[in-house]
């Protein structure tokens, strides 16, 4: 078939494992724990490559999330050179659409064809090189920006799968649905469900509240027939940490595996390996 | 009124065809019709006809329908989930707490409509009537039209709102197609302003920033900005403590650098979330919290701005 061989699944020959992000809702931590996942992959093991490609167009927050707010793309002769999040030991790859925005208020206001083409091209165009992981951070909802990427990856698809996220409360599990149901429609695999601000524990006191409730998630994924890999607590040093955007070529890998959030990602990190080897 | 126009004579208002090649400049474009991408394309011939820049032939039926509207406010974040459609829900509780006062509130995120459910709503169906779509009645003086009423598609321009004082739209994150066209069809009527949400943390401040940057390119006047999420109260300790710290001043300061009113900052009480799953009035149901207070003060100083 002609479709097998595209710019893209040239590029993307040598990339073992694409991870796709999902969540139905905005602002339940789609970036943050994309970030989390990406870090931890490349922890994972001393000689792993990992990249990390931000779909969100009108919103991209990878970019500060990783410190490397304000860093350029360099255009090579083979293609667009990503940002490296680690400097120059080169096992975190880059790629959003911040990186191209001049000056960080900037807005995208795009409509569906031209996003689908700027997704092509950072799939076609990007160096990314030989990667074990590529994690893609997603917009919240299933749009354009989703029906691009599972088109532009049609090629690769065997080697595609998705994590859901999403937090407790009622409002954003029915959108988790929506996208559960998106995977369905497209016929993509789902590794498991993450709960993430699930509870947050007063720093003065250590009382937990459920500030958006709590348990939402595993109950969803026990109806769905999805593993549950773990919830994560609305996790203050792990916020200032993201949002702090300092700079800091391995600061931000040490610095994230003292936060609370480190040790239980590690547990989510098993499941998404386990379930990855079992399909 | 108008009672025969049936949806399907009126053009889509996404300006990209279905069928469109790839690099479709768009057919509002100057280029419609005559880029390269648009060799061979099936609508060639009417984008190089010019047809299409013209104004979308439904723009005055639209603006008939919201005559009888008299303040239509949008309500924008960059990031998804720092509370808007909470807000939006609530604002409507607040101006609809005057009986004499008529409110609608208008869901348009296409992809996660959350409006029926923060209201309580979510099992109501939209009728057909005569003169449009009937909005779904939360209480006398208070309509609701949501997309998630009527999966997959809506048309806002249908809906008959009757005469009413407020028209609240809770939009999707980010600036994407749905506030492109929304922009389109309300700017006809006028658009009075648009109230910015967002959390403490520079991720989603620079979303705001974004935000701020597409009404002034549209021309849409920012009413202000309220900073949702902005600490949180131990209901065992009651200290208070800051779940997104501020990292580069919070939403104050942004207002400060780009010239937005600050209308106010809302602490985070776990109960809010709860009355928005379970579809109740936050202002109603906790009248003793100080995030109805802070609520409260953002609505009476909106009012002000608009001079009601």
């Amino acid at each position: 078939m002609s479709l097998q061989e595209t710019a893209v699944t040239r590029r993307l020959r040598h990339v073992k494992h694409i991870i796709i992000v999902l969540a139905g809702k905005g602002g339940v931590g789609k970036s943050s724990v994309s970030t989390q996942l990406a870090m931890n992959l490349v922890a994972s093991s001393p000689t792993a490559k990992v990249g990390i490609l931000d779909v969100d167009l009108t919103g991209p927050s990878i970019p500060r999330m990783f410190g490397v707010d304000g860093k350029g793309v360099h255009q090579s002769s083979d293609g667009w050179v990503p940002v490296y999040a680690d400097g120059p030991s080169a096992k975190l790859a880059c790629m959003s659409v911040g990186f191209l925005l001049k000056n960080k208020g900037d807005s995208v206001v795009w409509r569906g064809p031209k996003k689908n083409a700027m997704i092509r091209q950072f799939l076609s165009d990007v160096r990314w090189g030989t990667l074990d992981y590529l994690v893609i951070d997603t917009p919240p909802g299933t749009s354009d920006e989703h029906l691009s990427l599972m088109e532009h990856l049609a090629g690769v698809h065997s080697r595609l799968s998705a994590v859901i996220v999403t937090t407790p409360q009622a409002v954003a599990l029915m959108d988790a649905m929506k996208c559960l149901s998106f995977t369905r429609a497209v016929n993509l695999p789902v590794l498991g469900l993450i709960e993430n601000m699930s509870g947050y524990a007063c720093p003065c006191c250590g009382e937990v509240s459920n500030v958006f409730s709590t348990g939402g998630g595993a109950e969803m994924a026990r109806k769905e027939g999805l593993r549950f890999l773990g919830s994560l607590p609305v996790d203050t040093e792990l916020v200032s940490l993201l949002d702090g955007g300092q700079e800091g070529e391995l600061g931000l890998l040490s610095r994230y595996d003292k936060t609370p959030s480190a040790k239980l990602f590690k547990e989510i990190l098993n499941g998404i390996l386990e379930s990855m080897q079992d399909s | 009124m108008i009672a025969v126009q049936s949806p399907a004579s009126v053009p889509d208002p996404r300006t990209i065809p279905s069928n469109a090649p790839e690099h479709c400049p768009g057919t509002e474009s100057e280029l419609a019709g005559k880029s390269d991408a648009c060799a061979g394309c099936e609508n060639q011939e009417t984008c190089a006809s010019g047809a299409t820049k013209l104004p979308d032939p439904s723009l005055p039926f639209i603006k008939k329908r919201m005559s009888s509207v008299k303040r239509k406010i949008l309500v924008l974040s960059g990031k998804g989930g720092v509370g808007k459609s909470t807000f939006t829900a609530q604002l409507g509780w607040a101006f609809a707490a005057d009986d004499s006062t008529q409110t609608g509130i208008m869901d348009v995120d296409i992809c996660g409509p959350s409006i029926p459910t923060i209201l309580g709503i979510a099992s109501e169906q939209v009728h057909s009537s005569s003169s449009g779509w009937s909005p779904v009645y939360v209480q006398d003086n208070m309509a609701v039209m949501s997309v998630g009423f009527m999966l997959p598609s809506s048309r806002d321009a249908d809906v008959d709102w009757g005469d009413l004082d407020y028209l609240l739209v809770d939009t999707p994150p980010g600036t994407s197609d749905e506030h492109l066209s929304i922009v389109q069809y309300l700017k006809e009527s006028g658009i009075d302003g648009a109230v910015l949400i967002t959390t403490p943390q520079e991720v989603a401040l620079q979303d705001v920033r974004r935000e701020i940057d597409f009404c002034r390119k549209v021309g849409i006047r920012v009413i202000g900005l309220v900073e949702n999420m902005s600490g949180f109260v131990c209901p065992n300790c009651k200290n208070e403590s800051q779940i997104f710290k501020p990292s580069t001043g919070g939403g104050k300061q942004l207002a400060k650098e780009t010239g937005v009113e600050f209308l106010g900052a809302v602490p985070l009480d776990p109960r809010i979330g709860m009355s928005a799953d379970y579809g109740v009035s936050f202002l109603d149901e906790y009248p003793d919290s100080p995030a109805t207070t802070a609520y409260l003060d953002i609505i009476d100083k909106i009012k002000d701005i608009l001079h009601d």
